[in-house]
C-alpha cells in the first residue's frame, strides 16, 4: 500500500505528531510505502531544528529525521504555513525540506490512501 | 510532434480523484479555516474532482457580513466567492449544522448545496481523499 500522510499539529502540543510518527514507522516496518509526510498548519514545527526537549523525553524532530535516514520517506514542510510561523530553510532540521502545497495534492493523487493526523 | 501521437499509456493517463476538503472550525479563533482555503485554491490547479464541505462550526466560515477587521484579521469569506472561477463548484453544507446555529442557506456568501448529515456521510464515503481540519 502507498500512503500519503498529513500532519496538522505541532510536536509536544498535540498527540497527532506522535500518532503520525507511530503510524508511519509501523507502516514502513510492515513493508508499505510512505510517499510523503506533509507538515501543514502548526505541523510545520515538527521540522524545527531548535526543538530541545528534556533529556528523558522523546525527541520528535530527531525521530522523524531518523525515519528518513532509514527509509526513502519525504519529510515535506509547507512553505506558506512555514513562512508565517518562521519555519524556513534556515531553521529546518536535517532530513526535512520545504515545499509547496501542490506537493501535498500530488502525493494524495499518487497514494492509495491519504491519512490525516489532527483534530 | 511525433511524441503527441505515440503517447506512453502510463504517462498519458490523467488520474482524477474525488477530493473532499472538510471545514469543521469557525473562520477565526484558529488558523485552520484560512489554511484549508489556501489548500483548496492550490488544488484547483490539479484538475481533480474537488468537493468542499462545511459542517459543525465550519458553517460560520460562509456567513455573510463578517467584520473580522476589528480583530486585525482578514475577511477571507469573500474569497469563497472566487471558488467558482477556479472551477470549484461542488460546495456542500450540512443542514443539521446550520439548524443548530440558527443559520439558513440565505445567510451564506455563496450558493451551496445543503444536505443532511446522512447524505454527507454517504458523500464522504464516495471520496478517494478527504482532507479535514
Amino acid at each position: 500500500m502507498k500512503y500519503a500522510i498529513v500532519v496538522n499539529e505541532g510536536p509536544y502540543n498535540h498527540q497527532a505528531a506522535d500518532s503520525a510518527y507511530q503510524f508511519v514507522k509501523h507502516a514502513l516496518d510492515k513493508g508499505h510505502q510512505v510517499l510523503r509526510v506533509f507538515f501543514y498548519y502548526d505541523g510545520v514545527f515538527n521540522g524545527s531544528r531548535f526543538v530541545a526537549p528534556q533529556s528523558d523525553d522523546r525527541h520528535i524532530v530527531k525521530r522523524w529525521a531518523g525515519l528518513a535516514e532509514q527509509h526513502p520517506v519525504d519529510l515535506a514542510i509547507c512553505v506558506a504555513a512555514g513562512l508565517r510561523r518562521g519555519i524556513t530553510e534556515e531553521v529546518i532540521a536535517p532530513g526535512f525540506r520545504i515545499t509547496g502545497l501542490g506537493q501535498l495534492i500530488e502525493s494524495c493523487i499518487d497514494a492509495d490512501r491519504t491519512v490525516v493526523f489532527g483534530d | 510532434m511525433t511524441d503527441l501521437t505515440e503517447t506512453d499509456p502510463a504517462a498519458g493517463e490523467q488520474v482524477v480523484k474525488r477530493f473532499m476538503y472538510v471545514n469543521r472550525k469557525a473562520p477565526h479563533g484558529t488558523v485552520y479555516a484560512l489554511e484549508v482555503l489556501e489548500m483548496v485554491l492550490i488544488s484547483a490547479m490539479f484538475e481533480q474532482d474537488v468537493h468542499v464541505a462545511f459542517l459543525d462550526d465550519g458553517v460560520f466560515q460562509l456567513k455573510k457580513n463578517q467584520d473580522p477587521g476589528r480583530l486585525e484579521m482578514k475577511d477571507f469569506s469573500k474569497t469563497y466567492r472566487a471558488l467558482e472561477g477556479y472551477g470549484i463548484e461542488k460546495i456542500y453544507v450540512e443542514q443539521e449544522s446550520l439548524d443548530d446555529r440558527g443559520l439558513a442557506a440565505a445567510d451564506l456568501v455563496i450558493p451551496v448545496e445543503v444536505i443532511g448529515r446522512a447524505a454527507m456521510t454517504e458523500l464522504m464515503a464516495e471520496m478517494d481523499v478527504v482532507l479535514s481540519a
